[in-house]
């Protein structure tokens, strides 16, 4: 089919930011679609600008389109302006590649990241002519796919979308293009939708939610089923053993205008094994995994050559856990750049520790815009519970060596809402946002510290997933204990998530199928753009629960027991649900886990369950160790792991151990 | 040394804004690694300095910019202008470059008119052959518009020097003949839009729909009196140039 340009050109004179429109990045691709390949549409159900430096969608891009059997172009949402111009003129969704029509396409795959975007791909699969609703599409029309973090619980878009794949797609799209393109061999006959659905629910991390029944109790579920014999009863999540067999995005789009994260990213490892437990990134995407040093190195020279970039961002869950993080910071120069200008380098999750902030100032060039950290809560002892195992210590040793280096504004992230929080733990926020900036301004007057309030979400696959939600009102009331202790805190901002889209967000992560109709209900009212405040309101959801009949305190506010039959039991990530239940039963004793990477395992069932391990670069921890531990990592101790079997320097750190932190805490900071 | 250069901006990325040109100009530099200074402080940056904005939308044969190289810097004006070319977005292409006199005006006080090419749509040729007629032989134009969030009315007949229908083309969308104009208007006081202007002249159209396509040919600059264009090109490569918008 032909390139729709010719008609979405007019269009862009009329809308804002039409450049998200036009494609033409550096490290774009031209496909050369045919009828023996298998096209994939990689959409992101939010704006160009945020969906762009994803990197899950480049990476499949670039192993996509190196095949000879498969193209894969992007899209994303287009925002209201340009939709409505669409909608009026009958244009369908496009893809910025080659501006050809979605509905061309032979599969639609979300990456979803958030579940707030859940309306956002039934627009889109609706702008793109395409049924909404996958009962009622038919051979003619592509297949919906899902994947990234929240298609762990599919459940509210069961009807909605044909296939989720659960865990890390490099291998599994290789399968499923397989068994699409023998679909597109046979001629997509009349009726053959199913049976190429059948076939993909035998694909393993493949999850096809209408090859299944379910059963309920009045509100509660009884089970999810599968329908046939050869779809199985649980489906597994996907995992790469090796990430050095994967040195991708191997060419990372530079985009033309300004996205959210306008730098290269490299991905310095996969997973977390800290164990934080409101932290479902952490559960579902174990074990650790690191990229050889050499790798990253390599991967950093091309992209910054390639793309003209002054700044790469090394991510990962905790980058300061990265075993060779020290060695590989120092050796970063912009090679091949041919300028007098450094590479800056971006730490985006590290943690509270003054080691980190020292690394953080090591590699910022200079840059002091503000530096985040994420204690998450407000007392030692709600941060046992959560297993944040930062102690004050660690908080004001990192502040004391971010402001003596020269930034001048820190931001302090925090959860409430928290299990067993009590209003002394929510006022201790202000108490540590206080201490903080007494500390800072012992090295500068203009010390201030922002407190960034959200309101806690429990997340399916982690041991909060039994917790009840608070009510909008009761968070509304803690935001508030925070902001008048706040008052009498010269130097401390407050800052909130509005506690109402808590509420949808609760609706939608530990929904069940009833939800989609709830969803599609606030999505025809114009409920799109859910996590942008000038497109929510929370009357949308209440009005849409209660059309179909469902109870806000019974899908968010209600504790669960351990033998509830959770809308995700048949969805696994691995981990066993009895050593979830042991973690919750452990968080309310306020009890710590350790972290397993560098410590005897305490079969989570990740490792175990899929014949994997934790693969690192260097056989020596980072300084700072590991949280609560109890043992002092600061350096030099070897501990027994698995070596990454990819070639690559064992980075042993030199010099003298830092001596500011020997025992780590675990949390985040945004350089 | 300060080198100012000419360079095209045709095709998609047209639609990218004149900040967005900055960065792929910066990107560029660095990627092809042109020797450039730097400003001094914590983050330095390279010096590079642009003329007048085009409107995000707009296309131009004719843009330019200042690059200040670093002081020992060996330069081949044979292989720059390439170099460059490759490590920009498509749509750019560099047109000319030579070292800038000591002295010279920057780019933004140089210039007092550019040349537009106007594709109109929805409007026939003998339609905007009659209001060009009309334009010119007005004493006064006014136009109300919006300028800095405030509503207003001027007489935007003196911006412009120059406006005629200089050719016609056949539309890719719809098969349909579009009248060409061309049109001078000056850049120094209140100025006007390409797309102001089109409004003026159809005030009973939507200029976004009638300006199809806008192309900046010319910049002008006056020298001692006598209006030249900055680093100019002839007809024949004009030409060239336009037919790769």
């Amino acid at each position: 089919m032909s390139s729709l340009w010719a008609r979405v050109e007019p269009l862009l004179a009329r809308v804002s930011k039409p450049a998200r429109y036009i494609g033409c990045e550096d490290g774009a691709i031209t496909p050369r679609h045919a009828p023996g390949k298998v096209s994939w549409l990689l959409a992101y159900p939010d704006t160009y600008e945020v969906g762009l430096p994803n990197q899950g969608l480049q990476i499949l891009y670039n192993i996509l389109n190196e095949r000879d059997d498969a193209v894969a172009e992007r899209a994303y949402a287009p925002w209201s302006d340009l939709e409505g111009l669409m909608r009026a003129r009958s244009v369908p969704l496009f893809s910025v590649d080659t501006h050809r029509a979605a509905g061309d396409f032979d599969l639609l795959a979300f990456n979803l990241s958030a579940e707030l975007v859940f309306t956002n791909v039934m627009n889109m699969v609706d702008l793109a002519g395409v049924p909404v609703r996958s009962a009622q599409r038919d051979e003619h029309h592509p297949l919906v796919a899902i994947g990234g973090h929240c298609a762990f619980n599919p459940e509210p878009l069961a009807d909605y979308v044909d296939i989720a794949v659960l865990g890390e797609g490099e291998e599994v799209i290789g399968e499923i293009t397989d068994v699409v393109r023998a679909w597109k061999a046979s001629g997509r006959t009349p009726g053959s939708r199913v049976g190429v659905l059948r076939e993909l629910s035998k694909v393993p991390g493949v999850y096809v939610p209408s090859m299944y029944d379910v059963e309920y109790d009045g509100p509660a579920l009884r089970a999810v089923t599968p329908k046939y014999p050869d779809v199985p009863a649980v489906v597994h999540k996907r995992t790469v053993a090796d990430l050095g067999a994967w040195p991708y995005p191997r060419r990372p789009l530079v985009p033309l205008t300004e996205v959210v994260h306008d730098r290269l990213a490299v991905e310095v490892f996969r997973g977390c094994t800290r164990g934080c437990r409101f932290c479902q990134a952490g559960m579902i995407t174990r074990p650790v995994r690191e990229r050889p040093a050499e790798q990253v190195r390599t991967m950093i020279e091309q992209g910054v050559r390639a793309g003209g970039y002054d700044e790469v961002s090394l991510t990962s869950l905790s980058t300061a856990d990265y075993s060779g993080i020290e060695a590989l910071t120092k050796g970063l120069n912009p090679a091949g750049c041919g300028t007098s200008e450094q590479l800056t380098v971006s730490l985006p999750s590290l943690r509270v520790d003054a080691f980190t902030v020292g690394l953080a100032a090591q590699v910022s060039g200079g840059r002091r815009s503000g530096l985040t950290f994420a204690p998450e809560a407000g007392s030692w002892r709600l941060r046992q519970v959560i297993n944040k195992l930062i102690t004050e210590e660690d908080l004001y040793g990192a502040v004391d060596s971010a402001f003596s280096q020269g930034w001048h504004r820190t931001k302090l992230y925090f959860l409430t809402g928290l299990p067993t929080e009590a209003d002394i733990d929510t006022l201790g926020i202000i108490d540590l946002a206080r201490n903080c900036v007494r500390i800072g301004r012992q090295h500068t007057n203009r010390a201030s510290v922002t407190v960034s309030l959200g309101g806690f979400v429990p997340k399916p696959h982690t041991p909060f997933q039994w917790f009840g939600q608070n009510t909008t009102a009761e968070l509304r009331r803690k935001v508030q204990l925070v902001r008048d202790a706040s008052q009498k805190a010269k130097g401390v901002q407050v800052k909130w998530h509005d506690p109402s889209a808590t509420l949808a967000e609760g609706i939608t992560s530990r929904g069940d199928r009833r939800i989609g109709a709830v969803m599609e209900r606030v999505w025809r009212s114009g409920g799109v753009f859910q996590e942008w405040h000038e497109f929510f309101r929370v009357g949308r959801w209440e009005d849409a629960m209660a059309a179909e009949g469902l109870s806000t305190d019974w899908y968010v506010h209600r504790h669960r027991d351990e033998h509830e039959v959770l809308p995700w039991d048949h969805l696994s990530a691995g981990l066993h649900k009895d050593f979830l239940w042991q973690d919750w039963q452990d968080a309310l004793r306020e009890h710590g886990v350790e972290d397993c990477r560098w410590t005897p395992c305490y079969d989570c069932g990740v490792c175990t369950g899929y014949g994997i391990e934790h693969v690192v670069a260097s056989p020596v921890p980072p300084a700072g160790g590991s949280q609560g531990t109890g043992q002092d990592l600061a350096r030099g101790g070897e501990v027994p792991v698995l070596l990454s079997k990819r070639p690559g320097p064992v980075a042993a750190a030199e010099g003298s151990p830092q001596s500011a932190a020997p025992v780590a805490a675990g949390a985040e900071v945004v350089a | 040394m300060r080198l100012r250069l000419r360079h095209t901006k045709v095709g998609k990325v047209r639609f990218t804004s004149h900040r967005d040109t900055a960065n792929h100009w910066e990107r560029a530099v660095r990627k092809a690694g042109v020797p450039l200074a730097y400003s001094a402080g914590f983050t330095p940056r390279p010096k590079l300095s642009f003329g007048l904005a085009l409107p995000t939308g707009a296309e131009s044969l004719a843009e330019f910019l200042d690059m200040e190289l670093a002081d020992a810097a060996d330069w081949d004006p044979a292989v720059l202008p390439g170099r460059l070319a490759a490590a920009l977005p498509t749509g750019y292409e560099v047109v000319c470059m030579e070292p800038c006199p000591p002295g010279s005006a920057s780019l933004q006080d140089a210039v007092v008119a550019c040349t537009w090419r106007l594709e109109l749509a929805h409007v026939s040729p003998a339609e905007a052959e009659e209001a060009v007629a009309a334009f010119a032989t007005a004493e006064e134009v006014l136009l109300d518009r919006e300028r800095k969030g405030q509503r207003r009315t001027d007489d935007i007949r003196p911006a412009v020097a120059g406006l005629a229908v200089v050719d016609k083309v056949v539309a890719e969308l719809d098969g349909v003949a579009r009248p060409v104009v061309s049109a001078e208007l000056v850049t120094v006081g209140r100025g006007l839009r390409p797309t102001e202007l089109v409004a003026a002249l159809f005030p009973h159209l939507d200029a976004l729909d009638v300006a199809a396509r806008v192309l900046r040919t010319h910049q002008w600059i006056d020298d001692g009196g006598v209006q030249r264009e900055l680093l100019p090109v002839d007809a024949p490569r004009l030409h060239a140039l336009a037919g790769c918008a």
